[in-house]
């Protein structure tokens, strides 16, 4: 898209500043903005969190229900990630059928989650090949305002850890509700760091005038461990490899940083 | 979680008999469809895509017009008979995200700003299913665009590179992808040496993920020669038999 | 520094020159280095370095005499097709030559949807339409003949160097032959068949066209036809 939503002094004011490495509201390059996490705020769901990135706020809800495996992983439970970008969350967003960036972030945070096996899915399955557990992470987006990706994943991923599974039995070949509630058999907690590509350099979490002026975005998930579970490279324009190991190598320590905030929970 | 086949055997070979650095075989062919203003075609290992380019033209709906350049549109689109169990016509959540990861690794390298107030569109059909078929969707794409005299700073070429029984390889057919540990996909300029695609899933340590991209570039460049001969064939062909002719 | 031969097919992203040049047609310069835009063949002259497309798009230019299709009719003039992801606007006052009174019925009645005509471009920038004219003498509707669309790369080789290329061909067909530089060509000639033998040699030359020696080609191919089939 053309950047002529944002003044073209506008965009040049970020970009000298990004340049000589400093940026608008005053953060370093490699700083996130002021992040706050807040959980289990929808009781009706089986797990939720609502993530204040800047003023980018987004909201998960897990949902848990009983349903059929997949055909080729019969012994496994079921993960489903939607997002919703809602018109409310910006003058952007149009009510109807999931546009192609909610679709893509919806896929990215669910790499992530799946690659890094975060959840272990085969202590969800009830009946192999007939019954298992069915989890619905939902992103909802509430106020768009710049990297909406590392904020849906913090969410989920704190929404997951808080999911409280309605337990259920196998009694006769049939299941059915049992007693209480367990967690979610969760053994990673996959991070998402995202950089715009801006005057030849790396900015972590752009916010959204720097998101209408960037070259290009790049999304780099990492599991406890610090391996690599998920990468997306978004935006009309292109990077060097050096940029990317740069950016990877950053990340990797972000990504440390950010997971302290959600896994006390 | 360990596959149940074995996809490295005790040669070192894979289950195509490749070695892991070794690309599938790669065939194409520029100027295939006649009413299209560019279109060409790729076959790699059992993946057969074919590319067509309208453009730039008029923007239908007018709205969507872009006053300083030409707006690009991609539909990367699987026919129903392109995997072992028929898919549905109806685009995909997949479909979706990839026509849009593949308009973007287009897009760096087309002067769009020549044609303000025009739309370019790309359409992608996969016609048979083996894996790869983004990076292959986006390489015979970057044919159609210069058959249809489209200015560009480069040929876009993709390839991917992925882990296998723990071994780096390139060019991961989709047996390959659905067991391995990982799969990088990337999109190279390699003119201007930059990345305009690039994905990843699995699990890799960083320096890993290094020498995927590295052995992902490297199949890049291999490919970027086939295309500039592919490009370049119809035309020597035809200056050949003109020149032998005049024998 | 030449990095081809000259008349080499060079494809996008090919570096053809490091040095002290002007970058050409299909080309474009990063630094000191000129790379090639579009599939084509490389010509170096002088110091200039271009390339000779294979396939390109038509760009309106004003004074372009071009060949285009009426689209739409309106109270201000027409709108024409002529062959380029830009659709051109011919006003009634670059139409008629006399006053006109504002009824739909008497423009139709002039040019309709569908019509053809040979006009002339007057003006074309990037933020407005192209506007064209059909007021100078030869210009106006087309009334009889076939027309063919060729990519608007090969007109140049189908005029040939000081028109060679086209004289030969009226000549050798006996057909009357316009050339848009919108990549249509009207041709009328004496019989469908005469048309016919135009049309073949004119697809030949644009198949061929980054070849050597193709006037005499064509021309000796004309006649070897025209003693079979006339």
């Amino acid at each position: 898209m053309s950047s002529i939503m944002v003044s073209r002094i506008r965009q040049k004011q970020i970009y000298q500043m990004i340049a000589s490495g400093r940026r608008l509201d005053g953060r370093g390059l490699t700083d996130y903005r002021p992040i706050k996490i807040e959980i289990g705020l929808i009781e009706k769901a089986e797990g939720s969190a609502r993530v204040l990135l800047g003023k980018t706020e987004v909201i998960a809800g897990v949902k848990v229900e009983i349903g059929e495996p997949f055909p080729d992983r019969p012994n496994e439970g079921v993960l489903t990630v939607n997002s919703e970008f809602v018109p409310l969350a910006s003058p952007e967003f149009e009510a109807g059928p999931p546009s192609e960036e909610s679709i893509e972030l919806a896929r990215v945070v669910d790499r992530g989650i799946r690659e890094s096996q975060a959840i272990d899915l085969e202590k969800l399955c009830l009946i192999p090949g007939k019954k298992v557990y069915v989890i619905f992470i939902d992103i909802y987006v509430l106020n768009h305002d710049g990297n909406l990706i590392d904020a849906s994943a913090l969410a989920s991923l704190a929404a997951l850890l808080n999911t409280r599974v309605p337990i259920h039995i196998v009694e006769n070949g049939e299941v059915k509700r049992g007693d209480g509630y367990m967690p979610l058999p969760i053994k990673n907690y996959p991070i998402a760091i995202t950089f715009a590509n801006i005057s030849d350099k790396l900015v972590i979490d752009p916010w959204l005038e720097e998101e209408e002026v960037m070259n290009a975005r790049l999304t780099i998930t990492f599991d406890k461990d610090g391996k690599i579970c998920a990468i997306q490279k978004g935006g009309q324009g292109a990077l060097t490899p050096k940029q990317i190991m740069e950016a990877a190598l950053i990340a990797k320590d972000k990504s440390e940083e950010l997971r302290k905030l959600v896994v006390k929970y | 979680m360990t596959s149940k086949i074995k996809l490295i055997d005790e040669n070192g070979l894979r289950v195509d008999g490749r070695k892991p650095n070794e690309l599938r075989p790669i065939r194409m062919e520029v100027g295939v469809l006649s009413n299209a203003d560019g279109s060409a075609y790729i076959e790699q290992g059992k993946s057969k895509i074919l590319a067509a380019v309208y453009g730039p033209r008029e923007v239908h709906p007018r709205h969507l017009a872009l006053p300083d350049r030409a707006l690009l549109r991609c539909r990367y689109h699987m026919a129903p008979f392109s995997v072992e169990e028929r898919k549905s016509p109806a685009p995909s959540r997949r479909e979706i995200e990839l026509s849009k990861v593949i308009r973007e690794a287009l897009e760096p390298a087309i002067f769009l700003e020549k044609f303000p107030r025009t739309s370019i569109d790309i359409f992608i059909e996969v016609l048979q299913a083996d894996g790869g078929t983004r990076c292959a969707g986006i390489t015979v794409a970057a044919l159609a665009l210069a058959d249809a005299g489209i200015p560009m700073r480069d040929l876009v070429v993709a390839c991917a590179a992925g882990k296998v029984d723990g071994v780096l390889v390139l060019d991961p057919n989709d047996i390959e992808d659905k067991e391995g540990e990982a799969d990088v996909p990337v999109a190279y300029m390699p003119n201007l040496d930059m990345i305009s695609l690039l994905q990843m899933d699995g699990l890799l340590t960083v320096k890993e993920f290094e020498r995927a991209l590295d052995l992902a570039i490297e199949g890049c460049k291999q490919i970027y020669k086939l295309q500039k001969e592919a490009l370049k064939a119809r035309y020597l062909t035809i200056k050949e038999e003109v020149e032998t002719c005049l024998q | 520094m030449f990095y081809f031969e000259n008349r080499q097919i060079v494809t996008p992203g090919d570096l053809l020159a490091e040095g002290d040049y002007i970058a050409g047609n299909n080309t474009y310069k990063e630094g000191n280095r000129i790379y090639a835009s579009r599939l084509g063949l490389v010509e170096y002259e002088g110091r200039n370095v271009q390339v000779v497309a294979l396939n390109t798009v038509y760009i309106p230019s004003p004074r372009d005499q071009v060949i285009g299709k009426i689209e739409d009719v309106n109270i201000n003039g027409w709108t024409v097709d002529i062959n380029s992801p830009y659709k051109a606007i011919l006003r009634i006052n670059e139409a008629l030559n006399k006053p006109f009174r504002q009824q739909k019925d008497d423009l139709t009645s002039f040019l309709d949807v569908g019509d053809l005509i040979l006009a002339k471009v007057i003006a074309f920038d990037r933020t407005t339409d192209p506007m064209l004219t059909i007021r100078e003498p030869g210009l106006g509707k087309i009334t009889q003949g076939q027309i063919i669309r060729v990519s608007p790369a090969k007109i140049p080789r189908i005029i040939g160097r000081k028109a060679s290329m086209i004289n030969m061909l009226k000549r050798e067909t006996e057909c009357k032959i316009t050339v848009g530089q919108n990549g249509i060509i009207l041709i009328s000639g004496p019989s469908p068949e005469h048309e016919r033998l135009a049309i073949i040699a004119i697809e030949k030359i644009a198949q061929e066209a980054h070849t050597t020696g193709l006037t005499d080609r064509i021309a000796e191919m004309i006649r070897r036809e025209k003693g079979v089939k006339l």
